[in-house]
């Protein structure tokens, strides 16, 4: 191999080491929200995530079971139990009865409780309380436990953000709101720019080469300089802030990298297919429909996959041009934002959230890779 | 009339329309206007054909004079001008833009926008470029090539949730849960540091974000290219004794240097745009302000038109000498 990579076996160890620290750094950062959105609220603020695939110590506050459980056992009254879930597979490191002492006794020690009779507990959560009066109180005995956990994950914080009844925390409204401006978005610059390329390509008419520079031209202007003129635009013509208009924006915003993307492919369609199909007698719109728009497929693909990521990932356009005081109109990456600064402390919520809105770009990104790199290397202006 | 059916409805309606309009004009070019008949049927063909380039061109043409030719305008306008309390504008001249360059905020985000222009491309090309050589060869290449494309995928906003929880910050007691403070503590830190309050190295963590997002966007290009250079080149330089970091410093860079350029300019208008990150993470605060979100706070709370279009005219002039260069070049490409 003609290259760094295989001269020499020692330089091929770097550099398949530095590739696998490359990936790690890069993949880490998401890997930690991922893994935090199966944990519970406790377990991201008191541990960090890289921890909860391992076992790991905790310290816990248990329940016996209540006096309504207890038996008479030779002239004895007895709770028997374990402290734990049947699920949970524990071991007891240390354990109390008391928040003062909570590390007081060996597992397999017998304890005093302070409102009569003993407890046992041993490695595995295990207990028997004994005592020669009759137990009362409704709630059991506390005790403390050091105890080493295994992983745990959970699917509740997917639960409460996808199916929640409380407005705040959950996504599905914006789920469907984003979906609701992506689509449209998506497909009507397509066909907008489609027409404008063919005619950019394929046609002959004065001021050709200068709609094309102009298009180049567009394609860097920073959309930031539309926004009030087209707020006013929009609240002018009596669309105000709404679905309508974020369509319409997103439709403009990608026209530029449309018709460029489209207009180099269809540049490259071999001449004498266009040309023979006008001897025969095709109508440009019969060429046009026929011909051009099933031969285009990949770079319609390309355009399609950005302009998708884009209008999904876009926070700026929704916010001035769909998100309104009413709080209907929310798209997930504003609900993420709004979450961050109101319960920036609740990363149950806040991991699980950003992974919903993660999750379906990321569908889209491994299922057409080949088609999204295609389109970022005819994108990127030569 | 729930958002999900209009949404189906704005489809079928959006393509019939577009689809109806192309084909009803084409009809009534063709057949009612100038029918390629009678008499005067070849002047009729010529015209016909001289009308239906713009027929083809009318809704994107419109679509962009509207959306992003006219606004150049009008901000530019909007920032000569006040608005007067109970409507109408007056104009005042430059006058927004001396309020603007007299603020702190002002020089504290053009500051920063700098450090952004600079550290960004520079280094997400620069990781792009290693990426992309050290995987060529190597067999796991593409998966590991897709990991580090991966978060070109992911929104900024949620970059940026991924972001703070690696920047997270517990007290010295307690457990660390931000996987950089952890490291922090364990390479022997005493404190755990509030990363994203540090003033001036806070904006360098903000741009770790964008760098992250970018690196995979200028691999795939610049592994295009380096796939593309002939294997001659290299083949001759190996046989004339060259190193492979001669090869890959003096064979490979220089001839894949206008794509480097290409990398570099479009990660460079990014920055520029960069909006959300800041956003989500700082707003601004702790001197991490940028002029993107800047203008949406002189916009949108200031709710101050005046100095937000001139911030928005800053941007648009930072962007003019790649707006000047990228036409330029196509111009010379379709020669």
């Amino acid at each position: 191999m003609s290259d760094i990579a295989g001269t020499k076996p020692a330089l091929r160890w770097v550099v398949h080491l530095s590739v696998i620290f490359l990936v790690v750094l890069w993949v880490v950062p998401t890997l930690g929200l991922f893994i935090s959105s199966f944990r519970t609220a406790d377990q991201i603020a008191t541990s960090g995530w890289w921890k909860s695939l391992f076992p790991s110590e905790q310290n816990l506050t248990l329940r016996s079971a209540a006096a309504e459980n207890q038996v008479l056992e030779d002239g004895m009254y007895v709770i028997e139990g374990n402290l734990f879930d049947a699920s949970q597979k524990a071991t007891i490191s240390k354990w109390g009865v008391s928040s003062r002492a909570v590390d007081a006794f060996e597992p397999g020690q017998t304890a005093e409780l302070r409102r009569g009779g003993t407890i046992t507990v041993d490695a595995s959560g295990n207990y028997r309380m004994e005592n020669a009066e009759e137990f009362t109180g409704a709630r059991g005995a506390r005790v403390f436990v050091t105890a080493e956990l295994p992983p745990e994950f959970t699917l509740d914080n997917y639960h409460k953000v996808l199916l929640a009844e409380d407005s705040t925390d959950s996504m599905t409204r914006a789920f469907f709101n984003t979906l609701t401006v992506t689509v449209p978005a998506t497909i009507i610059p397509i066909l907008v720019a489609a027409f404008a390329a063919y005619a950019l390509a394929w046609m002959e008419f004065p001021g050709r080469a200068l709609l094309i520079a102009a298009v180049v031209g567009l394609l860097v202007v920073p959309l930031q300089l539309a926004l009030i003129p087209l707020l006013k635009f929009h609240l002018g013509i009596g669309i105000g802030k709404g679905y309508l208009g974020v369509w319409m924006a997103h439709t403009g915003f990608g026209m530029p990298l449309a018709i460029y993307l489209l207009r180099n492919y269809m540049a490259g369609l071999p001449r004498d297919l266009i040309e023979n199909a006008r001897v025969d007698g095709a109508t440009e719109f019969q060429i046009f429909t026929k011909l051009i728009l099933p031969l285009s497929f990949p770079a319609l693909a390309s355009f399609a996959i950005l302009q998708f990521l884009w209008t999904w990932n876009d926070l700026l356009v929704a916010k001035v041009f769909l998100i309104d005081a009413s709080g209907q109109t929310t798209v997930m990456t504003n609900s993420i934002v709004e979450l961050l600064g109101t319960r920036g402390g609740n990363w149950e919520i806040l991991a699980t959230a950003a992974f919903v809105s993660i999750v379906v770009p990321l569908i889209v990104f491994f299922a057409m890779q080949k088609y999204l790199v295609r389109g970022l290397l005819a994108g990127s202006v030569k | 009339m729930h958002p999900a059916f209009q949404g189906l409805l704005t489809i079928a309606i959006g393509v019939s329309g577009c689809v109806g309009y192309f084909y009803l004009s084409n009809q009534f070019l063709d057949k009612v206007l100038f029918p390629p008949r009678g008499p005067n049927a070849g002047r009729n063909i010529n015209r016909a054909n001289i009308i239906r380039p713009w027929l083809f061109l009318f809704p994107a043409v419109a679509a962009l004079g509207l959306y992003l030719a006219y606004p150049v305008i009008e901000t530019m306008r909007l920032s000569l001008t006040d608005r007067v309390p109970g409507g109408g504008y007056e104009w005042v001249g430059l006058e927004n833009y001396k309020q603007m360059v007299a603020e702190p905020k002002f020089w504290e985000a053009m500051r920063n926008n700098m450090l952004w222009l600079i550290v960004v491309p520079a280094l997400s090309t620069f990781f792009g470029l290693l990426v992309a050589q050290l995987t060529d060869r190597i067999r796991w290449g593409n998966v590991a090539k897709a990991m580090i494309f991966m978060p070109m995928a992911i929104s900024f906003v949620g970059a940026s949730v991924i972001w703070k929880l690696v920047y997270d910050t517990r007290p010295v007691e307690q457990d660390q849960i931000g996987i950089l403070n952890a490291l922090y503590m364990f390479f022997g830190g005493t404190e755990p540091q509030t990363w994203l309050t540090i003033p001036f190295w806070n904006s360098f963590f903000l741009m770790v974000v964008l760098i992250w997002i970018q690196t995979g966007f200028a691999m795939v290009i610049l592994s295009a290219a380096l796939r593309g250079i002939p294997e001659e080149t290299v083949e001759a330089a190996i046989l004339d004794g060259a190193n492979p970091f001669q090869i890959f410093f003096k064979i490979k860079v220089p001839q894949i240097k206008t794509t480097i350029l290409v990398v570099w300019t479009t990660i460079t208008i990014l920055v520029l745009k960069v909006f959300d990150i800041v956003f989500a993470m700082t707003n601004g605060q702790w001197e991490t302000q940028v002029l993107a979100n800047y203008m949406y706070d002189k916009l949108f709370r200031a709710n101050d038109w005046g100095v937000g279009s001139a911030s928005a005219m800053v941007i648009m002039l930072l962007v003019t000498p790649i707006l000047v260069w990228n036409v330029r070049n196509a111009r010379n490409e379709m020669k």
